[in-house]
């Protein structure tokens, strides 16, 4: 079974490779971590590298936008692109299994989107650190880390959920737009949802216990919590104080939500799919 | 002889559509098999169905003694080769690649990859993108890839499409060479004349129905068609068509020009009618045509009834 997950994992990473995706997103990341940093201050009427904190919470706020768009960007097409090129048929013919297919594809393109995280935040982070001396910490260290790795996973489950997509679309067309879609729903409506409802609802005592746990719901936000709730720093959001008040999560939770966030979406691809007929 | 495939009673529903009603067959091992019929017909269906890529709504399917969808499906699919219709690859990949992949996922050495890629003429071509190919090539890179792991059976979907005539004669060698190891190759096609002289078996499907089934001669026998007797006359044809045996023979017969009458005949009567032209003593040339597989398949088509042979 892993050697066939292995097979095809390689050939999309190779095919990414190949169409340039992994230069062109690693230097997005790079260009954009380091424009955030340096500007990231400017409506204060300064510019430069700020203070690490400052840095960190820009560099979350710009992967909580970009990582998701780029993740459905990659994998969107993962199947229905095979099916409207006319390989899938030809490809379910061999001893491969559709979830096998599924995990090849989504193994392939998060890998991708892993290393173009590490590279292209590694390296506008290096830069920093080179620029901003209070970042040769180990605290810091730790708090870069921390980040690489949930924006790794932020970026797995968004893989996750574009295998989803692409597993339930018929057209590639029909993708696309559902991409879009979630994304949207994702990155902007949530927050503003639950923002309009706990003002609505004026805060009950059930709902502002309630609130907390819905940011689960979204990776995008448990993304934010683990990185601003490491910094010290969730009181930096207005959004995140008005949600979680004085709400402490374990970082066993935190993970373990955006694993869920990758493997649901990605079991539910395979399910999909192996009902799908060709 | 054991069968490769047998299908039971297959029917299958796409919402209200009935794409194929109540097949029943037995594709006998060691053979090469026409399933023949039009666009739509239902001819790639029962391939996806063998293949276990689509499930039957109603009967059962039997590809090499096993189920082609569930636990043992895997195992089955490694002695499948399976060419599809307007076969596709990745473009950004050179044929070498695309073979290398294929064969990782059946477990064959790479080393039987490149020389599947010389055995259909594309070893100059594997190091281009598959992009690059013309629709013959890709087509040869999907026979290729159907070859991989020895395959006991084949599924080949209008493998001659795109093809020029000298590579649709070395495609047809090489079935010829698989059918002498014994292997199983079912060849889905509208091109009936092509396919003809290198079939054991054929099967006719139409609107998704099973019209007719069995070996070619079985076919010419059961169809009743008349074979067709070409004869070239010194005088024109002119003591023939005098002679009292022929009018009373009633047979349809055209002047062909030449000197050359045409004569459908009976099967059963051919030989006596040849002996008499030959006794007119003016005829200086003769010979029988059969009739074509597409005779066969517009007489056999029409009522749309199976008729097992």
């Amino acid at each position: 079974m892993m050697a066939n997950i292995l097979t095809v994992a390689r050939r999309e990473l190779r095919d990414d490779l190949r169409n340039h995706w992994a230069l062109a997103i690693t230097g997005v990341f790079a260009a954009l971590a380091l424009a955030i940093a340096y500007f990231g201050a400017a409506t204060a009427g300064h510019v430069g590298f700020t203070s690490f904190a400052a840095t960190i919470a820009s560099l979350v706020t710009l992967a909580a936008f970009v990582i998701p768009l780029i993740a459905l960007l990659v994998a969107y097409d993962a199947i229905v692109g095979e099916r409207d090129a006319g390989t899938l048929t030809l490809l379910l013919s061999y001893p491969l299994s559709r979830l096998e297919l599924v995990a090849g594809k989504f193994l392939g393109h998060s890998v991708l989107l892993a290393v173009a995280t590490l590279l292209g935040f590694g390296l506008a982070l290096g830069v920093i650190e080179m620029a901003v001396p209070e970042t040769r910490t180990l605290a810091a260290l730790r708090n870069i880390g921390t980040f690489m790795i949930s924006a790794a996973l932020l970026g797995a489950s968004f893989v996750a959920l574009a295998c989803l997509i692409s597993a339930a679309a018929k057209e590639k067309a029909r993708a696309a737009g559902l991409a879009l879609l979630a994304w949207l729903a994702l990155v902007i409506l949530f927050d503003l949802v639950l923002l309009a409802a706990l003002v609505l609802s004026g805060g009950s005592a059930t709902e502002q216990a309630l609130y907390p746990w819905l940011l689960l719901l979204n990776p995008i936000d448990v993304f934010r919590l683990i990185n601003l709730t490491g910094l010290g720093a969730h009181g930096s959001s207005a959004f995140f104080m008005a949600m979680t008040g004085a709400h402490a999560y374990s970082p066993a939770v935190l993970y373990g939500a955006l694993l869920a966030w990758t493997a649901v979406p990605l079991l539910a691809a395979a399910a999909l799919f192996a009902r799908t007929e060709m | 002889m054991p069968s490769a495939v047998e299908f039971a009673g297959v029917t299958k529903r796409y919402g209200r559509s009935v794409v194929l009603d109540g097949i029943s067959a037995a594709l006998p091992a060691g053979e090469i098999i026409g399933l023949l019929g039009h666009n739509g017909a239902g001819k790639t269906t029962l391939i996806k169905l063998a293949l276990g890529l689509v499930t039957a709504s109603e009967g059962k399917v039997s590809v090499l003694g096993s189920a082609p969808v569930g636990a043992g499906a895997r195992r089955l699919r490694a002695r499948i080769g399976y060419l599809p219709e307007n076969v596709a690859f990745y473009g950004n990949f050179t044929g070498r690649e695309v073979i290398a992949y294929f064969a990782h996922l059946k477990r064959a050495p790479e080393r039987e990859a490149v020389a599947l890629l010389d055995r259909v003429g594309l070893s100059d071509a594997a190091a281009r993108p598959v992009r690059t190919y013309s629709k013959g090539m890709r087509q040869r890179l999907g026979l290729a890839q159907a070859l991989l792991g020895a395959p006991d059976l084949f599924f080949l979907d209008e493998p001659t499409t795109g093809l020029d005539p000298l590579a649709t004669q070395q495609f047809f060698d090489l079935i010829g060479e698989l059918r002498a190891q014994g292997r199983t190759v079912v060849i889905s096609s509208h091109l009936l004349a092509e396919l003809e002289p290198h079939l054991d078996r054929a099967l006719i499907v139409r609107q998704g129905q099973m019209v007719a089934q069995g070996t070619v001669a079985d076919m010419h026998a059961a169809a009743g068609l008349p074979d067709t007797i070409l004869a070239r006359f010194t005088d024109d044809g002119d003591a023939a068509l005098k002679a009292p045996w022929l009018a009373a023979l009633a047979l349809p017969l055209k002047h062909r020009g030449n000197g050359v009458l045409e004569i459908e005949v009976p099967a059963a009567r051919k030989m006596v009618v040849m002996r008499r032209l030959i006794e007119t003593g003016s005829l200086c040339d003769i010979s029988l045509r059969e009739p074509t597989l597409a005779r066969l398949y517009a007489a056999l088509g029409d009522g749309a009834k199976e008729r097992a042979v």
